[in-house]
C-alpha cells in the first residue's frame, strides 16, 4: 500500500508516554525523508484517572510527500492503548482505518471506565475498520522479562513496543530511536536496555507471519525537499530560537520575563537554557510583574519580552499601555488558547485578536503580528523585535496552543543572511540643549524615539505613564498636546506599514472568484483546501502576518475577488477587523471546538460559495457576511 | 564625574508639586543630600516609582527616573536591575502603592533580595485620591470611604518585611535629617533589597498621625534609635532600656540604671530581635528607628548572573543552536 501521505494517531492515558512516543516518531519520520506535521492533543489534567475518556492524550502525525501542512484530517492508523482511547478517537478515523488495540486493557473494568456497555471488538462499532488486536502489555513484559523490572516499570515500556510496531508498518528505520533511547537513559542501563528491547520486539512482531499477512506495510511516498540542511522543529522551539537570533542581530541581551501558564510555558523552559546566547529568563511572581520586569529590562537597554496566553495577557494590559506611553520597546507573546476565562487551557483557539488589536484602555494602538506555522515562529520573532526597536513600541506576537506544540521539518535558516536589527541611537546633546529635545527627537519615518538607557552620561531624563510634552517629554496636561500625542501614537503604528512587504497571495491568482483569507495557525488547512480547488474556479489563499497595521495593499488586493472567505478559530474577529479597517464584507467560517480546522471543512465551505446561486449576478464587490 | 557633586546638583529643574508643608519635601532634601554624600553618579542612578504622591519623586531628582504604574515599581526595577546590575536603583513607594495594590511585588522583591533601595513613605492614608484609609491606617480611622471609622486591621510594614524575608530593614521620620540621612546611607551601602520605612506626615489628610512619637516633648521617651552593638536605651537621660522577657517571649521596658546588664544590646543580624523591634509602638513602648536588620547575603542579581555558566555573555551562536538536534541533509540533485 503506497500513498501520498499517511495520518497516524497514538492515543492512551496521560501517563502512557504518548507525547514522548510522538516526538520520537517525528524524529524517525524526518530521517526517513518524509515531510510531516504533528498535532499533540492532550488533556488539561496532568494525570487524570487511568482509563477514563477525559484523561486520553493523543499525538497525531501526518507524514508523506510534500507539501504536508496540517496534521491531517482523518487518521488512517490509530494505536489505542486502552478502551477510552478507542472511544474518544474512533469518530475521527478515516473509513477503513487500521486500528491497533492493546487488548490487555480491554478488561471488563477497562471497558466500564471508558463507558462502553458492550465490548467494541464484538459489538459491531468496529465494522468496516481493519482491527489488529495485540496483547501489547503482555508482549512488552515478555520482551523485557530478563531485565528484572517491576511489573509496572516493564509495562511502561509498551509505548516503545508500539512505536517499534508502527515503524515496521511504515518501513522506517528504528536506529534513530535506538540512538535516542541510548542517550536519554544513559544513566540507567536497565531502563535503557528494557526500552530498547521493547522497541525491537515491537518491530520484530510486525515481521511475524500472522501480522505481516494481516497488515500490509503502509508506505508514504518520500517527500521531495529542496536541497539543504533540515531539522524538525516545534513552534515553541522556533520562537525561542527566533528571539535568541533577534538578540544576536540587534546585539542586545534578551530578558524574557514570564509567569507559568499553559500553553506558553514551553518558551520559558526553552529560553532558560539559552544563557550562552545572551538570553536571560525571569520567572516572575505574576503576570503583572512579568510584563513590568520586561519593561524595566527594555528601559535598561535589553530587549524585554513577556509571554502568556489570553488570561495572562489581560492582566498585562495596563503595563502595555505604560510601554506605549513611555515609548519603550517590548515584545508580548500571546499563545492563544480556548476561552473565556480559564476556558480550555490545552486546546487551541484564535480568539485573542480583538484583545491584541483593541484590548487596552484609551487610544493605545500597538503593532500585532501572527505566526502561521511552527517554523514561521522563528521569522516572526525576529520581525517583532525589528518593529519594536524601530518604532519604540510594544509589539504583540500571536501564536496559539497548536503552533506552540506542533512540529514540522525546517530548512535551517542562515542567520548570517538575515539583516541586522537597528535601534534608534541618540544624537549628541549640544551645550545647553534641553535633554528632552534629544530623547524625543523622533525618526521622521518610523516616529521611533532614540533608545537611551540609564547609564548613558549627560542624557538623564524622566519618563513615565503621565502624558508628556511632544517635544520636551516633561509632564503635560495641555489639551492640544494630548491631541498631538494621541495622533503621534496612532501615526507611529500606522508607520509600520511603510516598512513591511506588500501582502502577497500564497496560492492562486491575484484576482478571482474567492479569496480565502486567514491568519495564524490555520495556514496549513487553508492552503491545502485552496490547492484542492480546480484552477478554473480561481480560488486564492491570502494569509496575513501583519494584522495591525495591515499591509497597505491589502484592501486593494481583496477588492480583486468576488467573495472573501475568512476561516477562523473564533467567532469572526479577523472578519470584523477587515470590515473595520478596510470596509470589506466577508463570508465567515468559524470553529471554536478546540480542534484545528480540517481541510475538508474549508473545502466544503469554498464549494458552497462556488455553487451557482439563483440570483442574477452583478459581480458584487462586497458580500454580506454570514456565519457558518 | 570630575568634581564632587552637592545636594543641589541632584535637584531637577522640575517644579515640585507636593502640598505646602508635606513631609515629602524633607525626604527629598535628605535623599539629594545622601546622594551627594555617598558620591552617587547621576547617570548611573535611577529612581523608579509607582503611583501616589510619593511616586512623583523621580521627576524631582536629576538622575534617570521612571514613573511607572500603580504598585509595580519593584517589578520594573527588578527587570532594570537584571538588564544592568551596575545601576544604583531607588524604588519610591507609599503605603497604598507598596502594601495594597503592589504588596505582592514588594514581598517578592524583598524575599529575592534584589539590589535596590525601597523607600516606603508611610502616611497611613491615600493622599492622591483624596484621603481614603490605607492598609496601614489604624482601626477606626475616619475618612470619606470609612465615615464610621475603618474596621479592617492595618498591616505593619516592618513585620511584613520580616515575613517576606527582607535582609535589610530600617526606619526613619521624614523631618529627622540625621536619622533619615544615616538610614539612607546605610541602605545605599547594602548589597540587596534595602527596605526603608519613612514615617511621613500628610498635612492635608492625616496631619499629626505620628505626633505620639514625633512631638518635641515626646521624642525622648517615644523614640528608640537603635545602633548595632549598642544597648537599646531611650528616655531623656537614657534611663530606660529594653530587656527580653523569656516567659512571654516579648520585650519589656526596664530601669536601665538599676539593671544595666539586663538591657539588650542591638544585634542587627538577629532576625528574631528585629521582628520584636519593628512591632513596638507607643504608648507602652518607643518606636524603633535606624537600621533594625542588616543581614549581608547574596543579592538576587549576583545570584542570577552566577547561575548562568556564561554570566549571560553571548558566547554561542544561534547558527549552532539551530543544529543542536538531529539534522539531515537533502543533497542537491
Amino acid at each position: 500500500m503506497g500513498s501520498q501521505s499517511v495520518v497516524v494517531r497514538f492515543a492512551g492515558d496521560s501517563g502512557d508516554g504518548v507525547q514522548l512516543m510522538g516526538t520520537q516518531f517525528v524524529a524517525a519520520t524526518a530521517l526517513a525523508g518524509n515531510d510531516f506535521a504533528t498535532f499533540p492533543d492532550f488533556p488539561a489534567e496532568i494525570r487524570a484517572p487511568a482509563g477514563t475518556t477525559f484523561g486520553v492524550s493523543a499525538y497525531q502525525i501526518h507524514l508523506g510527500a510534500r507539501p504536508i501542512t496540517t496534521a491531517g484530517d482523518a487518521p488512517q492508523v490509530l494505536v489505542a492503548f486502552n478502551p477510552a482511547a478507542l472511544k474518544v478517537n474512533l469518530p475521527l478515523l478515516a473509513p477503513g482505518a487500521l486500528i491497533v488495540l492493546n487488548i490487555d486493557s480491554f478488561t471488563s473494568r477497562g471497558l466500564a471506565k471508558a463507558g462502553y456497555q458492550a465490548d467494541p471488538r464484538t459489538s459491531g462499532v468496529l465494522d468496516g475498520y481493519q482491527v489488529v488486536e495485540v496483547d501489547m502489555t503482555e508482549l512488552t513484559m515478555g520482551a523485557t522479562a530478563s531485565f528484572g523490572l517491576s511489573k509496572s516499570d516493564a509495562g511502561r515500556c509498551k509505548n516503545f513496543w508500539a512505536l517499534g510496531l508502527v515503524q515496521w508498518m511504515l518501513n522506517h528505520d528504528i536506529a534513530p530511536i535506538e540512538d535516542w533511547i541510548t542517550k536519554r537513559f544513559a544513566k540507567d542501563a536497565t531502563i535503557r536496555d528494557a526500552n530498547l528491547a521493547a522497541l525491537r520486539a515491537g518491530h520484530a512482531y510486525g515481521e511475524t507471519a500472522e501480522l505481516a499477512a494481516a497488515v500490509p506495510h503502509v508506505k508514504a511516498i518520500d517527500a521531495q525537499f529542496p536541497p539543504g540542511e533540515y531539522r524538525g522543529v516545534r513552534g515553541g522551539e522556533a520562537l525561542s530560537l527566533g528571539l535568541a537570533a533577534a538578540g544576536e542581530l540587534a546585539d542586545r541581551k534578551i530578558i524574557f520575563c514570564s509567569y507559568p501558564i499553559t500553553p506558553a510555558s514551553t518558551l520559558l523552559h526553552q529560553l532558560a537554557r539559552y544563557g550562552h546566547l545572551g538570553v536571560g529568563t525571569f520567572q516572575a511572581e505574576d503576570e503583572l510583574a512579568a510584563v513590568c520586569a520586561a519593561i524595566g529590562a527594555s528601559y535598561g537597554g535589553a530587549i524585554g519580552v513577556t509571554s502568556s496566553s489570553g488570561p495572562g495577557i489581560a492582566l498585562k494590559t495596563e503595563a502595555i499601555g505604560l510601554a506605549v506611553n513611555a515609548e519603550l520597546p517590548l515584545i508580548v507573546i500571546d499563545s492563544q488558547r480556548g476561552g473565556p476565562s480559564t476556558g480550555l487551557p490545552t486546546k487551541t483557539e484564535q480568539s485573542d485578536l480583538y484583545q491584541a488589536v483593541y484590548g487596552r484602555n484609551a487610544d493605545t494602538p500597538i503593532p500585532v503580528i501572527a505566526a502561521r506555522s511552527p517554523s514561521d515562529c522563528f521569522e516572526v520573532a525576529i520581525e517583532a523585535v525589528r518593529i519594536a526597536l524601530r518604532h519604540m513600541t510594544p509589539v504583540m506576537l500571536l501564536t496559539d496552543g497548536y503552533l506552540a506544540n506542533a512540529a514540522e521539518p525546517w530548512l535551517i535558516p542562515d542567520v548570517d543572511a538575515i539583516p541586522r536589527i537597528a535601534s534608534n541611537s541618540a544624537r549628541p546633546r549640544t551645550a545647553g540643549e534641553d535633554v528632552g529635545a534629544v530623547i524625543f527627537d523622533r525618526n521622521p519615518e518610523s516616529l521611533g524615539r532614540p533608545w537611551v538607557a540609564p547609564g548613558t552620561p549627560n542624557l538623564m531624563h524622566r519618563i513615565g505613564g503621565l502624558e508628556k510634552d511632544l517635544r520636551t517629554g516633561n509632564i503635560s496636561y495641555d489639551a492640544a498636546n494630548h491631541q498631538a500625542m494621541t495622533n503621534l501614537r496612532a501615526d507611529k503604528v500606522a508607520a509600520v506599514a511603510k516598512f513591511i512587504p506588500p501582502q502577497k497571495v500564497e496560492h492562486g491568482p491575484e484576482q478571482g472568484k474567492i479569496a480565502v483569507v486567514g491568519w495564524g495557525s490555520t495556514y496549513g488547512a487553508i492552503y491545502q483546501a485552496v490547492r484542492a480547488m480546480p484552477e478554473r474556479e480561481r480560488v486564492s489563499h491570502i494569509h496575513i502576518r501583519h494584522l495591525s497595521p495591515f499591509p497597505s495593499n491589502l484592501g486593494e488586493l481583496l477588492r480583486g475577488f468576488d467573495k472573501i472567505l475568512v476561516p477562523e478559530m473564533n467567532m469572526g474577529q479577523l472578519a470584523s477587523l477587515l470590515r473595520d479597517k478596510l470596509g470589506v464584507e466577508t463570508q465567515q467560517l468559524n470553529k471554536v471546538t478546540g480542534q484545528p480546522f480540517l481541510i475538508a471543512e474549508i473545502v466544503q465551505k469554498i464549494r458552497s460559495l462556488l455553487a451557482p446561486t439563483v440570483a442574477v449576478r452583478s459581480k458584487p464587490k462586497a458580500v454580506k457576511g454570514d456565519r457558518a | 564625574m570630575s568634581a564632587q557633586l552637592a545636594a543641589k546638583d541632584f535637584a531637577s529643574s522640575q517644579e515640585v508639586r507636593w502640598c505646602p508643608g508635606c513631609g515629602d519635601y524633607a525626604v527629598l532634601k535628605s535623599v539629594t543630600r545622601a546622594l551627594a554624600d555617598v558620591g552617587a553618579v547621576p547617570e548611573k542612578t535611577v529612581f523608579v516609582s509607582g503611583i501616589g504622591c510619593a511616586a512623583r519623586f523621580p521627576y524631582y531628582v536629576e538622575t534617570y527616573g521612571f514613573h511607572t504604574i500603580h504598585g509595580r515599581a519593584p517589578a520594573v526595577a527588578t527587570g532594570l536591575k537584571l538588564a544592568n546590575p551596575e545601576l544604583d536603583i531607588w524604588v519610591v513607594t507609599g503605603d497604598g502603592d507598596g502594601l495594597s495594590i503592589g504588596g505582592n511585588h514588594l514581598m517578592h522583591a524583598l524575599r529575592r533580595n534584589v539590589g535596590f533601595k525601597i523607600l516606603l513613605f508611610n502616611n497611613e492614608v491615600y493622599g492622591l485620591t483624596k484621603g481614603q484609609y490605607s492598609p496601614t491606617s489604624r482601626l477606626g480611622t475616619r475618612t470619606p470611604s470609612s465615615p464610621n471609622g475603618s474596621f479592617d486591621s492595618p498591616i505593619l510594614p516592618g513585620s511584613f518585611a520580616i515575613g517576606a524575608g527582607a535582609k535589610f530593614i530600617a526606619r526613619a521620620i521624614d523631618v529627622d535629617k540625621v536619622g533619615l540621612g544615616g538610614v539612607l546611607e546605610a541602605a545605599h551601602g547594602f548589597d540587596g533589597a534595602a527596605f526603608v520605612e519613612i514615617y511621613q506626615n500628610c498635612i492635608v489628610y492625616n496631619d499629626g498621625v505620628y505626633n505620639a512619637f514625633t512631638e518635641r516633648d515626646k521624642e525622648a521617651d517615644a523614640q528608640l534609635h537603635v545602633k548595632h552593638g549598642e544597648p537599646l536605651l531611650f528616655g531623656a537621660d537614657k534611663s530606660k532600656g529594653l530587656a527580653f522577657e523569656p516567659q512571654s517571649m516579648t520585650l519589656k521596658v526596664i530601669d536601665a540604671r538599676a539593671n544595666p546588664s539586663a538591657v539588650l544590646v542591638h544585634d542587627e543580624t538577629n532576625r528574631t530581635l528585629a521582628g520584636l523591634l519593628v512591632a513596638l509602638a507607643p504608648p507602652e513602648f518607643p518606636v524603633a528607628l535606624g537600621v533594625i536588620l542588616r543581614q549581608p547575603g547574596q543579592s538576587f542579581e549576583k545570584a542570577y548572573y552566577a547561575n548562568q555558566p556564561t554570566k549571560l555573555k553571548r558566547t554561542g551562536r544561534v547558527a549552532d543552536a539551530l543544529r543542536q538536534t538531529s539534522t539531515w541533509t537533502v543533497p542537491a540533485p
